[in-house]
């Protein structure tokens, strides 16, 4: 057994710590989510195409790399850590899916741009009654020549509002079992009879229901076959199994719990020489360090061309809800000054802590409900039979 | 035994509810909550209408002669709408004791237009150390002839923005041990000196950070006596704590109520989410928590109420109260899924309110330390 990561990892972490000390300084790493412009986001994409980052895994013909899974890693979890922005659908969904499934026009007319960070997608999944269930969703495309038109509501199309393009699932066949009857599509976000309307979530964030009313899409934008969309999709998910949740994101809110409270002085109380505080705060350690230790388990699997599909399930539940466990123990820790909100006088780190708070919410259902991912866990990894 | 409502609360319990639903979509709470003040002038004259401020005092005073029961029933029905109002600031933590601990002349000039709703009031205990302490307590009343003069700053005071009258819990003198030396005034907001700013809460309930600056308070305005003002404090902190724990009942009830409605309606897979054991699972802890923080604020209550030690109790309703809240609004959220996490949602408002009732009055932990110093010590 060896925990150490390989010599060539270590000097890439360094390498991208010394990047980010350039390009994402401080003042950005502890702004909240509301706070970074989409524009900030994008020009440090730029940045990241220049050195070959944004799609690292993609062979160097498409504006890759060809790292290493371990690297690839690693650089999720160091970018995570300082909350810069690293993955899209743009270079973790669309990119690999064309590579694999894209015609030749596909791939060279999109998968430089992404490379490059030129062009930005929003995800059409999710719909009003197509949430965890998303195979049931509703949004039709009706083949009209060589075009399809495009008719329904989408929830949640992250994106929808800045993005050139969306990458859209929709039903080609009515008649077929849901899971048969879905295409995905490249669609111009520019294209007549798209609406969109702005969603803010509690994590500061904006998303959006978009509206498709006879939009047309050429057929030359449909990925691979006709109805084969949701094996498409089911397959997108196995280049994010590193990626599920990075670690390193809690890692940095407890860090920063750590760094706040061994200073904090409330008129005289230290919540530092606390011994309840004390308690929660090597509770949380311990928690993370057994985060740490799923989440390097999963990589390391990947690295050694293994699938990690229950493994990858432990990470996400146990992040996601460690996380909530931090966060709602930053807050209280802090007493009453841990319900102060951002832009509030005395709001300890302008209201980081609570802002962290509200956005944990999400991740548990978010991108795989837990309770579907615990039911993995069950059966597919401890063998017991599906209910 | 007897653990039904009276007629009278049963009563009072529908009569709440119905008003809340009829007047006050969450919508139209969340449009108070981002006023300017986060109060209702119009709400406030409603509620005075049906005779809330009145609730708990004597006939005498103008009130309905009702008891803490009968205020943690309405706080309950409060608590599930959210409808922002000073009546646990007014009636709760000032009204009651005044009644309590007043002079004749204090309670003549203070409960009838308390009981008539003309009166808003606010309790200033929290400082810089915002934990409910007496060492906490630093503000400084000096005597000066027939009058005090406070200096210091209170934060977290919920309601001062809107309050006529200040309760503000201040240090007259060394007292020996923290406890001692702290004193109590009824202080004119107006009185040249103060100023008041207003903090973002989670919950948006307009708590305030209140300074001081030689505020001259006419020493007939001490509530109690000098130098023995702790103990009043800790009498208002017992019926603080139950109000917040009612209130939070209130918002645990809403929330699993709605959670259950989603659960039997939203389809995926092809059946109600709420048919999935994962589901049912949640269901049947948030109700368990919901009954087990309702049974256990009333049951303290009453033992206040009673006249019986309730310390050990009050400490154990806190404790649930807000782990127990904390739990129902996250397993709300992820029955709930990605349309609970949007900002127009109500749920959004019920998650805030629940964190600041977590930490307000004492978090968990605090109440678990005064607990087992109790049992321990």
């Amino acid at each position: 057994m060896d925990f150490q990561l390989p010599d060539n990892v270590e000097e890439f972490r360094s390498e991208i710590k010394e990047f980010i000390d350039a390009e994402w300084p401080e003042s950005l790493r502890n702004k909240s989510q509301t706070e970074i412009s989409y524009e900030e986001e994008r020009t440090f994409c730029k940045k990241l195409a220049k050195k070959g980052w944004l799609v690292m895994s993609l062979p160097e013909e498409y504006g890759g790399k060809r790292r290493s899974i371990l690297e690839q890693y690693i650089f999720q979890e160091t970018m995570a850590y300082y909350g810069a922005p690293y993955g899209t659908t743009a270079t973790t969904i669309v990119a690999p899916t064309l590579m694999r499934y894209g015609t030749d026009e596909q791939k060279s007319t999109f998968i430089p741009r992404i490379a490059a960070g030129e062009i930005d997608f929003a995800l059409g999944y999710s719909e009003p009654n197509a949430g965890t269930d998303l195979a049931s969703l509703q949004l039709r495309a009706e083949l009209d020549g060589d075009e399809y038109v495009l008719n329904g509501t989408k929830m949640f199309t992250s994106l929808a509002h800045k993005a050139d393009y969306c990458w859209l699932a929709a039903r080609t066949d009515t008649d077929a079992p849901k899971h048969k009857g879905i295409s995905l599509f490249i669609v111009d976000m520019k294209a007549p009879g798209i609406t969109t309307r702005p969603l803010w979530t509690m994590g500061g964030g904006r998303t959006n229901q978009t509206f498709w009313d006879n939009v047309r899409v050429p057929v030359s934008q449909r990925i691979g076959e006709e109805n084969q969309g949701w094996y498409y999709v089911a397959t997108a998910l196995d280049f994010e199994r590193i990626g599920v949740f990075p670690v390193s994101r809690v890692r940095r809110q407890f860090d920063r719990l750590v760094e706040y409270v061994r200073t904090a002085d409330f008129g005289g109380y230290r919540p530092a020489q606390d011994p309840d505080v004390r308690r929660r705060i090597a509770d949380l350690s311990t928690d993370l360090e057994v985060a740490q230790m799923l989440s390097y388990r999963a990589a390391w699997m990947v690295s050694q061309g293994q699938v990690p599909n229950y493994e990858a399930a432990m990470v996400k539940i146990f992040g996601t809800e460690l996380q909530q466990r931090l966060t709602h123990t930053a807050t209280q820790v802090l007493e009453l000054y841990g319900q102060l909100l951002e832009g509030s006088p005395h709001a300890p780190a302008n209201g980081y802590f609570e802002q962290a708070y509200e956005a944990a919410v999400m991740p548990t259902f978010g991108a795989g409900s837990n309770e579907i991912l615990r039911q993995i866990i069950a059966a597919r990894g401890m063998g017991l039979p599906r209910g | 035994m007897d653990l039904a409502l009276t007629e009278n609360q049963q009563m009072l319990k529908t009569a709440a509810r119905d008003f809340i639903e009829k007047e006050y979509p969450w919508q139209k709470v969340r449009d108070i909550q981002e006023s300017e003040t986060g109060f209702s002038q119009e709400t406030w004259r409603q509620v005075t209408k049906l005779g809330w401020p009145g609730l708990p005092f004597p006939e005498a005073y103008g009130g309905t002669a009702g008891d803490l029961l009968d205020a943690a029933v309405l706080l309950e029905e409060i608590g599930r709408g959210l409808l922002p109002s000073p009546f646990t600031s007014t009636v709760i933590l000032c009204g009651l004791p005044i009644l309590e601990f007043g002079t004749a002349e204090q309670r003549d000039d203070f409960l009838p237009p308390i009981a008539s709703g003309q009166r808003v009031m606010a309790f200033a205990l929290t400082e810089a150390d915002p934990r409910y302490e007496a060492s906490s307590v630093t503000l400084e009343a000096r005597r000066d002839g027939d009058a005090y003069v406070l200096n210091g700053r209170k934060l977290f005071v919920r309601d001062a923005n809107i309050a006529d009258h200040l309760l503000v819990v201040a240090r007259t003198g060394d007292g020996g041990a923290p406890e001692g030396g702290i004193t109590l005034f009824l202080v004119d907001a107006t009185t040249p000196g103060i100023e008041t700013a207003l903090l973002k809460s989670a919950a948006m309930d307009r708590q305030c950070d209140v300074t001081f600056a030689d505020v001259r308070v006419p020493a007939s305005r001490v509530l109690g006596k000098e130098g023995e003002g702790w103990p009043i404090v800790e009498w208002v902190l017992q019926r603080g704590v139950l109000a917040e724990c009612a209130e939070l009942v209130g918002v645990m009830q809403k929330v699993l109520e709605t959670s259950v409605e989603y659960a039997k309606n939203r389809v995926q897979f092809g059946r109600p989410i709420g048919s999935f054991q994962a589901i049912q699972f949640k269901v049947a802890d948030m109700a368990t928590d919901v009954d087990g923080a309702r049974f256990i604020t009333y049951h303290a209550i009453w033992r206040l109420t009673e006249g019986q030690p309730a310390g050990d109790d009050i400490a154990r309703a806190k404790i649930w109260v807000s782990d127990a809240s904390r739990r129902v609004v996250r397993e709300g959220h992820q029955i709930h899924g990605g349309i609970g996490f949007i900002k127009e949602h109500f749920l959004y408002l019920y998650f805030r309110r629940a964190k600041t009732g977590e930490l307000m009055f004492g978090t968990a932990d605090a109440h678990r330390r005064t607990l087992a110093a109790s049992l321990l010590d």
